[in-house]
């Protein structure tokens, strides 16, 4: 289990538990969090669940294997600390992760 | 004038769902037409993820996308069901139970029975939220090309890191003036081959490549005249153009169907689980874009979907006849449809 903050483009936050084994793409889809669109339902083919990772957060996350990084090439702003969320899969040690939404999912 | 067609069932979608609906469909004696977006039959499975691995198809420990749409292609061969690709339902009406529907290629088709398989939507360009982005579409911006001549002599600048952007930048260094290619990281997601091509033309001074930057902005007077790209640590810089190609991929959107006075849930179509009809009569809504309670969003699911809807869509295609259920293992009748000897 970890606390997760989600933070929309607009500045509202949303601060959840989200249970070990979820991807925080999972975790904002079953919290109705805006932002988020996901719509292939996190088979890394659509990047329509895009995040900036906290600065402090990017190094403590597994790294992006290549589909994703192929994936973020359709994505809106990509920045170096774009990940999607759907390849994050949320465990203890993720536990206070922040993460900001882009302004538009594409 | 367009021609009308008369059919038993219209099929919107021809992804795994969509595809079995005419099985289901055609060992009842009704004869469907398939109509779908995409240049290709297969929806998302060969659109999407040809070649990632499914497991959850039943007695199919393993398949491909690919594999999956091959095979239920070779399952409905018997029924020669035509197929309209690159073509999508634009307007629906109806008038006694009969409903008209007119493509964006002017084909009307008139049918008792609207089977929606559409997926998350049909496949469209993505395009980047930029206000002046959106205004100058058609005006030295697209997201296709349908005329590769049209670039001939041009000043061009292309997006994007896929096949399409390194096949087309490849291709219209032949003919274009200028080209640059514009991707946001090194590394290129197009064939081996195609980006050694591209590598090449650049050293050769045939193409200006820019990468680790995204498009900003542009600007124009009536057409486009210049393209604002953004490095990653935010610096702009401008490269005049006549046209500008962005090959982002596509995306998955609702499209017309938003605007056919269905009832939705969110993006997928409220139906209900006993034959899968839409809020409006002798529309159904099959596979990943129904909802109901409890929907899973499988494949197999859709299946079943199909199967069921297939039977209400035969009280409106015969009124007058009556459905007898019958199983293909026992039944010379539909082993006769499927042309088993």
């Amino acid at each position: 289990m970890a606390k997760i903050k989600y933070i929309e483009f607009n500045g509202n936050e949303h601060e959840i538990e989200v249970s070990n084994g979820l991807t925080l793409m999972e975790g904002a889809i079953k919290n109705k969090i805006p932002g988020i669109d996901a719509d292939c339902g996190g088979a890394c083919a659509c990047a329509t669940c895009h995040v900036y990772v906290d600065n402090k957060w990017i190094e403590k996350l597994s790294p992006k294997d290549d589909s994703e990084e192929d994936m973020l090439d359709f994505a809106f702003e990509v920045k170096s600390n774009s990940r999607l969320s759907c390849q994050i899969t949320v465990s203890d040690e993720l536990d206070g992760l922040i993460v900001n939404m882009p302004e538009k999912q594409f | 004038m367009s021609e009308t067609i008369k059919t038993d069932c219209v099929i919107i979608g021809a992804g795994p769902v969509g595809l079995f609906a005419v099985f289901e469909l055609g060992i009842l004696g009704l004869e469907s037409h398939v109509v779908d977006n995409l240049d290709k039959i297969g929806g998302q499975c060969a659109e999407l993820y040809p070649d990632k691995p499914i497991y959850d198809i039943p007695a199919l420990p393993e398949c491909t996308g690919l594999s999956l749409i091959e095979n239920l292609q070779k399952q409905i061969k018997p029924f020669n069901t035509p197929f309209h690709l690159n073509e999508r339902i634009n307007e629906i009406s109806s008038d006694n139970d009969i409903w008209t529907l007119k493509t964006s290629r002017d084909k009307v088709f008139e049918t008792p029975n609207i089977f929606i398989a559409g997926g998350v939507g049909s496949f469209e360009p993505r395009k980047p939220p930029i206000d002046n982005v959106l205004k100058y579409e058609n005006k030295g911006i697209k997201y296709s090309i349908s005329d590769k001549n049209f670039y001939r002599d041009k000043k061009v600048v292309i997006f994007g890191g896929g096949d399409s952007a390194l096949d087309w930048t490849v291709e219209l260094s032949k003919i274009a003036s200028h080209i640059s290619l514009v991707h946001r990281r090194d590394e290129f997601k197009a064939a081996n081959h195609t980006v050694n091509q591209m590598r090449d033309l650049v050293k050769a001074g045939k193409v200006n490549l820019v990468t680790k930057s995204q498009i900003s902005n542009v600007q124009g007077s009536d057409r486009v005249e210049k393209v604002i790209i953004k490095d990653n640590d935010g610096n702009e810089k401008i490269i005049e153009c006549d046209e500008i190609l962005i090959f982002y991929g596509l995306k998955m959107e609702l499209g017309p169907i938003n605007d056919w006075g269905l009832n939705l849930h969110e993006k997928q179509i409220d139906v209900n689980t006993e034959d899968f009809e839409t809020s409006l009569p002798g529309i159904f809504a099959i596979g990943d874009i129904s909802y109901y309670p409890g929907k899973l969003k499988l494949i197999l699911s859709g299946f079943h979907e199909a199967a069921l809807a297939a039977q209400k869509a035969f009280t409106r295609a015969k009124p007058d006849e009556t459905l007898t259920f019958r199983y293909t293992t026992s039944s010379s009748d539909i082993q006769k449809k499927l042309g088993v000897k």
